[in-house]
């Protein structure tokens, strides 16, 4: 049977923002579908964005939603789920959005290994101010603010959740779309910070700008740049080469954030 | 039975009177002279219950205790002069989606920087006029650690009532001072809770003015779900760009405090009924203006004081009335002129209006303002 998106959907909130052939509504249906495999409670769960069009999301679904400001979204989902540590809390928003103006934000959060969920939209651009570099646009790809090509170096932000101590991260395409739920719900049910980076597309703001004729092709690039894991143990540094490992690239247990502070109340209340 | 005594400074009074009005949730980051604040938050909160969560900058502290004043909590957050600056972006979004909360900023001198360990009343401006954006302020400024224990609990009641941010200012002085504070009985000052929501989840609107300027705020994780945005939006929580949707919405945001002004301002008078001199003071520097009064009355002058723990919303009607009757005002502020203008603007100079300037880190003294009101009259 189809799975019923609707069920999660708020009634009258679309036509959504986004462009056609854009990657969020992708990852936005395997977010749905991962949060009905786990059981999500629409009451007793928050979904945090920032700003940007990925942080548009919370808008369109049926949850407790706070739409924050640029970049502040997993400190906003700090207070909510210390506050409130039963409560399911995911954030979702853009590269931009996520560990340019939020970046000390997310390595915090992903330090103190509180239990979220965190889904980054990495289209290597900033969509929504009109497509200006972003720390993931790669070295030399064109955009509004890099007219002669961009001079900066790439921010790898899975291997940035690993260093900064999230206790899970995945990476995944928007080209992949089954497997976008099933990490998404491994990172739910992951108890600490899970960190999933889903490489999408933004046809309007990067591909024009970067020579790609069609949606398709930049879907097409997507495929050809993700390599699972596991494949990856068997493959040579040139085979790797311009290349993108795929599938849970880090699962660890640790104290979880809003446990160990229960323990701080134990110790205050002098048990 | 006799009442619980303590010698405190005025920031560990702020947390006791936080604690006092139920505050469970304390999001912060270390800055001179605030921290007093934070360390006793850090160590009564988890006794009652309560989260204190050391975030990695003022910004975050502030995100923290929103998205925590969502899930229902009572929130607070200390800071001083350039973490109120890092903080704006998000008091703005506190205004715009009518989160409560209260921001202490003990007050230090200097733009950036400035002087960690000098008092001062320099943002005084700021706390009306510093995020973006047309919207309300509540900022309150006690003088004496008692009144910063009782005035804290008043900041989270107003903040509760209104659904805004409330700023309580301290300066250096009365943060760090120490004075005996009785502590008040339970149930002896008020505490305000969060209106319930009365309607059923499915009727819920958290922007719904239909019942007055003021719409409940439900709690994220309870039956009632809805969206937060910071964006302009219609009464159900999602954007809007209407023109007359946006309207409303910004005018409603003034109107529910210029419709309230009776309750939320609090001013003190000192010997002004016949005055024909009227020092304007607040915070520390009252307790000299006061002083100052009564040197000027042994000698005959017929000195007053006005004191405004309510700053903003500004006092502007009694203002008014006193400059009316005065033949001169003067305004002893560690700034370098910034209330002073609120006070030219509401009278209309219908009289000589005089500052006292002081950002050196001392104390304006009670001399000085007896000099100066000789100099005026
Ligand atoms: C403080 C602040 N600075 C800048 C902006 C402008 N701004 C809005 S969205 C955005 C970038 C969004 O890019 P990204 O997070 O990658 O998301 P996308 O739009 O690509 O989905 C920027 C810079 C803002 N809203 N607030
Ligand atoms: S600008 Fe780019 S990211 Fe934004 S909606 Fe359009 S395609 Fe998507």
């Amino acid at each position: 049977m189809a799975f019923d998106y609707e069920q999660y959907l708020r009634p009258g909130k679309l036509p959504h923002i986004w462009c056609p052939g854009c990657g969020h509504g992708i990852v936005m249906k395997g977010l749905l579908r991962a949060m009905d495999t786990c059981g999500l409670e629409k009451n007793n769960t928050a979904i945090v964005s920032g700003i940007g069009c990925a942080s548009r999301l919370p808008g369109y679904v049926d949850f407790n939603t706070l739409h924050t400001a640029h970049g502040r979204a997993a400190a906003f989902a700090t207070g909510i789920k210390l506050a409130k540590p039963e409560m399911d809390v995911l954030v979702v928003g853009g590269d931009g959005d996520g560990v340019a103006i939020g970046g000390n934000h997310f390595i915090h959060a992903c330090r103190r290994n509180i239990d979220m969920t965190y889904v980054l939209f990495n289209n290597y651009i900033y969509g929504m101010t009109g497509g200006q570099f972003s720390p993931c646009t790669p070295t030399g790809a064109k955009a509004s603010t890099t007219p002669y090509g961009n001079p900066d170096p790439v921010f790898d932000i899975s291997k940035l959740a690993i260093g900064a101590g999230a206790t899970f991260v995945a990476r995944t395409t928007a080209f992949h779309a089954t497997q976008i739920d099933k990490l998404i719900a491994a990172g739910l049910r992951h108890k600490g910070m899970s960190v999933i980076e889903v490489l999408d597309d933004c046809p309007t703001a990067y591909g024009r700008r970067n020579k790609f004729r069609s949606v398709v092709d930049m879907m097409k690039q997507l495929k050809e740049i993700a390599v699972p894991v596991k494949a990856a143990a068997h493959m040579t540094p040139e085979q790797l080469e311009g290349k993108v490992l795929t599938g849970i690239l880090h699962q660890e247990e640790r104290p979880e954030y809003c446990e160990q502070y229960q323990q701080v109340i134990a110790s205050a209340q002098g048990a | 039975m006799a009442k619980k005594v303590a010698l405190l400074q005025g920031n560990e009074a702020c947390a006791f009177g936080a604690l006092y009005a139920g505050c469970s949730f304390f999001g912060g980051y270390p800055i001179t002279p605030s921290t007093e604040v934070a360390e006793v938050m850090s160590k009564e909160l988890p006794k009652t219950g309560g989260k204190f969560i050391q975030m990695e900058d003022e910004i975050a502290a502030m995100a923290s205790i929103l998205g925590a004043s969502l899930t229902g909590a009572k929130a607070l957050t200390a800071t001083s002069g350039p973490g109120v600056s890092l903080k704006q972006e998000l008091i703005g979004y506190a205004c715009i989606a009518e989160i409560p909360c209260v921001i202490v900023n003990v007050m230090r001198g200097g733009p950036s920087t400035g002087m960690p360990t000098g008092p001062s009343q320099s943002d005084v401006m700021q706390a009306k006029w510093g995020t973006h954006g047309d919207h309300p302020a509540i900022a309150i400024a006690p003088a004496s650690c008692q009144e910063i224990f009782s005035e804290t609990v008043r900041a989270f009641n107003l903040a509760e009532k209104y659904r805004m941010p409330v700023q309580v200012l301290l300066d250096e002085i009365n943060g760090h001072m120490r004075e005996r504070i009785e502590f008040p009985e339970p149930g002896e000052l008020e505490v305000v809770d969060r209106e319930p929501v009365t309607v059923s989840p499915e009727d819920y609107k958290p922007f719904d003015d239909s019942q007055g300027d003021i719409p409940p705020l439900a709690s994220f994780g309870s039956e009632y779900r809805y969206h937060v945005t910071g964006l302009n939006k219609a009464a159900d929580g999602f954007p809007t760009a209407k023109p007359e949707l946006v309207d409303a919405e910004e005018r409603r945001q003034l109107r529910k405090i210029e419709a309230n002004r009776a309750d939320i301002e609090k001013n003190e008078e000192y010997l002004t009924d016949d005055a024909e001199v009227i020092v304007v003071a607040y915070g520390t520097i009252s307790r000299s203006a006061r002083y100052a009064v009564d040197v000027l009355r042994k000698e005959g002058i017929k000195a007053g004081l006005f004191r405004p723990i309510t700053l903003w919303p500004f006092p502007e009607a009694r203002m008014t009335e006193l400059a009316n009757q005065a033949k001169a005002v003067v305004v002893p502020e560690m700034n370098l002129g910034q209330l002073i203008l609120e006070i030219e603007r509401v009278t209309r100079r219908v009289c000589p209006i005089e500052g006292i300037g002081r950002v050196d880190g001392e104390p304006i003294t009670p001399a000085q303002i007896v000099a100066k009101v000789k100099e005026v009259l």
